[in-house]
This record gives C-alpha cells, sequence and structure tokens, in this order.
C-alpha cells in the first residue's frame, strides 16, 4: 500500500531524529501545523475520552475517503496526533482497516508513546478512531 | 547544599533504576522496598509456604506465627495497644470499602456522612456510594486556602446527625497535615464513628492511634516501603463490634452448616479466604527495618529534601504550587505550559513524577485545574535526586516556552 504524502514525509524526518530532544522539538512541529478545529467541533461528542489533555477528534468519509482533523490544548499530543493523521487521512475505509497505526509508530520511533502506562491519551485516540470507522 | 540519604542503599531498587535512568521520584504512588523485605520474602518461600490458621502440621505452625508477629507489629507501630485490633486487608482501598459495608446497617435515610474536599477516591467513592444505597447525605468539609480542612466551617457541618466522619490524614495531593484533632473532636461529641486514611500519613513520622482516638486507621502496606496487596485496617474495640461481617468464605467461620452459619469476630472474622501471607511477613520486616531507624533522623531528613524542592520550585519562573506543601511532596504547575506536556518532557529525561489528577478530580475540579505534576519524596531520595528533577525540569521548560 502507498503510504500518503505526508507520512512519506514524517517517515523521513523521524527517522532520522536523534534522540527525545529533536524528536520533542519535531512533535512539537507536527503539532502546529494540524489546522484547528472549529469552536463548534470542540464539543463533548467529540471529546476522545481517557486522555490527560483534552483531545478532539472528528472524523467523515468524503466521496469515500476519510478525512480527520483533530485538536488539543498540550502540544505534543497534537504533535503525535498530526503524525496519526498523517498517515490514515484520505484512506479509503477498506484502506484504512488495514493499517498497523501502533506500527506505525513504531516506525517513526515513537512506540513507547503507546505503551498501556502511557496516560497521554495516543492510545484513547486510536481507540476512538477505530470506533468512528468501524 | 547536598543532603545525603543514610538509608539510599538500603534499598536496591534505587541503585537499578539509576542504572535504568531514572529518578524515582513517585513515592506518594509506591515505594521501593528495603532489603531486609526482599530477604524476608526469599526467607519466606525459600523455607516452606504454608496457608496460616488452618493447619496443624509444622510449615503451617511456622507461617502462622510470622503471619501473627507481623499483626504484632504493625499494632506496635501504632501504639494500638489492648485498644483494638489490627485486621488485614488486601488493600487500603479494601479496608475502606470493609467499612463502608460492614457499617452499613448503622445508617438510615437522612444521617449524615461528612467526608472532605480532598479526599483520594478510596475515602471519597466508597461513602458516596453508600450514601447512595441508603438515601444518606454526603457533607463534603470545605478547605482553606493553605488547602488544608477549614475547622471553622466543618464545626458548622459536623453536627447531631453526622454518623460518619472519614478524613485523610495528609493529603496526596495538597501535602499538608490535616486538623484531626478537631475534626475527631467534633465527631465524637457528636457521637459519630470516625474513620482516618493513614494511607499518605503513615509514611510519615509515627502516628498513635491511641492519641488520635480515632475508631478506625486505614493504611496500604505499599506505600510504606511494604509489599503490595496488603491493607491495614485498625479498629478500636467497641467500634469492630459495629462493623458486621462483610465478605465471607474461608477461616472467618467459626460453625457453618447449609443453611446457616456463625462468624469469628475481629481479626479473623475479616479475613476471609487466603490472606496475602507472604505480604503480611514481609510487611513485618519492613517495620523491624524501620523500627530500627532513628525517627527524628528520618523526618528532618524528609524535612530538609521538602525545604530543598520547595525552594527549588518557587525560584523558578512561572511556577504555581497547589495549595501550602508543608511535607512529603509538592504538586504543582507551570503558567501557559499544560501538564501534559511538562510530563511528557520529563518522563523523556527519565524523571518518575506523576502527572494528571492524582485520584482526587473532585479535588481538582475544585481548584479549577487539570491536573498537576506531583513530586513525592521517600526516606531513600537525596538532594542529587531533586537537582536531577530541576535540571529535567528546566530543559523542559525551555523548549516548551
Amino acid at each position: 500500500m502507498n503510504l500518503p504524502a505526508d507520512a512519506v514525509t514524517a517517515l523521513q524526518i523521524f527517522q532520522g531524529a536523534s534522540g527525545w530532544e529533536q524528536r520533542a522539538r519535531l512533535l512539537m512541529q507536527w503539532g502546529e501545523r494540524l489546522p484547528p478545529l472549529s469552536d463548534a467541533e470542540k464539543c463533548e461528542a467529540n471529546l476522545v475520552s481517557g486522555c490527560e489533555s483534552q483531545v478532539w477528534l472528528v472524523g467523515q468519509l468524503q466521496d469515500g475517503h476519510w478525512q480527520f482533523s483533530a485538536a488539543s490544548e498540550a502540544r505534543l499530543i497534537r504533535g503525535l496526533v498530526a503524525l496519526l493523521l498523517a498517515r490514515v487521512n484520505g484512506l479509503t475505509a477498506a484502506e484504512l482497516q488495514q493499517v498497523d497505526l501502533p506500527g506505525w509508530f513504531g516506525e517513526l520511533g515513537l512506540s513507547r508513546q503507546l505503551s498501556p502506562s502511557r496516560s497521554n491519551g495516543l492510545n484513547a485516540v486510536l481507540q476512538r478512531m477505530v470506533e468512528l470507522t468501524r | 547544599m547536598l543532603i545525603p540519604s543514610p538509608w539510599r542503599a538500603d534499598f536496591p531498587a534505587i541503585a537499578a533504576l539509576q542504572r535504568q535512568g531514572q529518578t524515582y521520584l513517585d513515592n506518594a504512588a509506591t515505594t521501593q522496598k528495603p532489603q531486609a523485605l526482599l530477604d524476608a520474602l526469599a526467607h519466606y518461600y525459600a523455607n516452606g509456604a504454608a496457608n496460616v490458621h488452618r493447619a496443624q502440621h509444622l510449615p503451617g505452625a511456622h507461617a502462622t506465627q510470622a503471619f501473627e508477629d507481623s499483626r504484632l507489629k504493625v499494632s506496635q507501630w501504632l501504639n494500638a495497644g489492648n485498644c483494638g485490633q489490627i485486621v488485614f486487608t488486601h488493600g487500603a482501598t479494601s479496608a475502606l470499602n470493609l467499612l463502608a459495608y460492614g457499617l452499613e446497617h448503622l445508617f438510615k435515610a437522612g444521617d449524615e456522612i461528612v467526608i472532605s474536599a480532598l479526599e483520594h477516591h478510596a475515602n471519597l467513592l466508597p461513602w458516596q456510594q453508600l450514601a447512595e444505597r441508603r438515601s444518606l447525605t454526603l457533607v463534603v468539609l470545605p478547605l482553606d486556602a493553605d488547602g488544608v480542612i477549614d475547622s471553622d466551617a466543618a464545626a458548622q457541618l459536623i453536627g447531631p446527625r453526622t454518623r460518619l466522619l472519614a478524613v485523610s490524614q495528609l493529603s496526596n495531593v495538597l501535602g499538608a497535615w490535616q486538623p484531626l484533632p478537631a475534626l475527631l473532636a467534633l465527631a465524637k461529641a457528636h457521637g459519630a464513628l470516625t474513620v482516618v486514611d493513614g494511607a499518605q500519613g503513615v509514611v510519615h513520622g509515627r502516628h498513635d492511634v491511641q492519641a488520635l482516638g480515632c475508631d478506625f486507621y486505614v493504611f496500604s502496606s505499599h506505600k510504606l516501603y511494604g509489599p503490595d496487596g496488603l491493607g491495614v485496617l485498625f479498629g478500636r474495640t467497641e467500634a469492630l463490634g459495629q462493623l458486621r461481617h462483610w465478605q465471607f468464605g474461608g477461616e472467618m467461620v467459626q460453625q457453618a452448616d447449609y443453611h446457616h452459619a456463625t462468624f469469628r469476630p475481629a481479626p479473623l472474622g475479616f479475613e476471609a479466604g487466603t490472606p496475602p501471607v507472604a505480604s503480611v511477613i514481609g510487611l513485618g520486616a519492613t517495620l523491624d527495618y524501620l523500627s530500627a531507624l532513628d525517627p527524628q533522623s528520618v523526618v528532618d531528613h524528609e524535612a530538609a529534601l521538602h525545604d530543598y524542592l520547595l525552594h527549588g520550585l518557587l525560584a523558578r519562573n512561572g511556577v504555581r504550587l497547589i495549595g501550602n506543601p508543608r511535607l512529603a511532596l509538592v504538586s504543582f504547575g507551570v503558567e501557559g505550559v499544560h501538564n501534559a506536556d511538562l510530563a511528557h518532557l520529563l518522563t523523556e529525561q527519565g524523571i518518575a513524577v506523576r502527572a494528571g489528577h492524582h485520584c482526587a478530580m473532585p479535588l481538582f475540579k475544585h481548584l479549577g485545574l487539570s491536573g498537576a505534576i506531583r513530586v513525592s519524596l521517600a526516606l531513600y531520595n537525596d538532594s542529587a535526586d531533586i537537582e536531577r528533577f530541576f535540571e529535567a525540569l528546566d530543559q523542559a521548560l525551555e523548549m516548551l516556552r
């Protein structure tokens, strides 16, 4: 399966990153690229529960392709969510089912962000994405 | 200023964590264990495990002896004397649930249970749910600006309808002793039962349940450098007499037939099933170890560390403390910085602190905060641990601002 263009870029940048500090700075930069959600979209129904910081996730199928948007108050989780969206936006429903999301974060060198004890909310965001696309 | 811990080498995990690049400052969540405890667990399992209070054989006799010795050590640790009993449970949470179910029969609709605004979920939810089951009113004592239960307000709120007061001795978020003598006196003046959640308090200094005068005192072993899966419930004799049996099973029974049974009094009547034998024996070893330390040296060391932590935090721009922490821990936030971001970057640098609501969601809603970072200390921490935390904090803030 071909990677979306944003995902290719993300992979190149993060695989070239050395050390926690550079990865954290890159995460914050990616977070800044996330287009803002409207206030109306930042509603209770779109709030992902189980996150340390508030994260909102909105997804819709447009012409058979998923388009997600998201927001968070915290910068690093925003970066993680941006990397998630880089991987999945534009995929068809069938393509999305095939994506190994934990594997994706592993390829980026960020698998520790998905350990069960992490309360940063990335696991909860992945769970919500599965529910939205079921 | 250097503040070394003379007890650091007694806790082998501290060196192991250091080799993994980890600085452990989450001691209010759980503590590392002394070598004396590891030795006791290994000795018990290596020399013959057995169930307690059941068998006539020698291994059973040895295990039971060690188990009951630990009960005595816990009783001595709390200076319970002859005024009550020590019941072993599976944790502080279990002990509080035992109370909330075992005392349920004493309540009738309209009675009041009084707790405080700073309670950990473990000392909130059992009472909240009891109040729902029995149509009781849950009264919440407010805090003053320093994060201490407001005694004046308590004097208005604790009254003739109060049947039970359940409060923490030391908050797991605010780090301040609570005015237990005043609160317990108010409750007793109205004939209410008193429950003290000592989960945090028992770890700092020595406490005397006879002097305190509470009916029940609860703590968990693992926060007091002991094994996990074990809680302690001290109950005053008269108060234990009012506690109904709650969980049923092996060894808590006196006589049983198919349709009827009678049960043992405390402590065994409240220890249904096989207890955590090794953990109980291990806690006894931990208490032996702790009892051999000079208590004033431990208190002084912890106070010096806390002072160092507090002043270092206050010296940094934008740090906002939660309440007015006096000992054991400091919870804080930084203006313009999200706790989750700070927690992330501290984690990346091997600093083990806690971020979030610390199992006290209503307290954080009350404070108008989404969470906080908590640094919590133990007797094996030293100033170098706190320095490493400060360096990581500065680095994180440099990146985030």
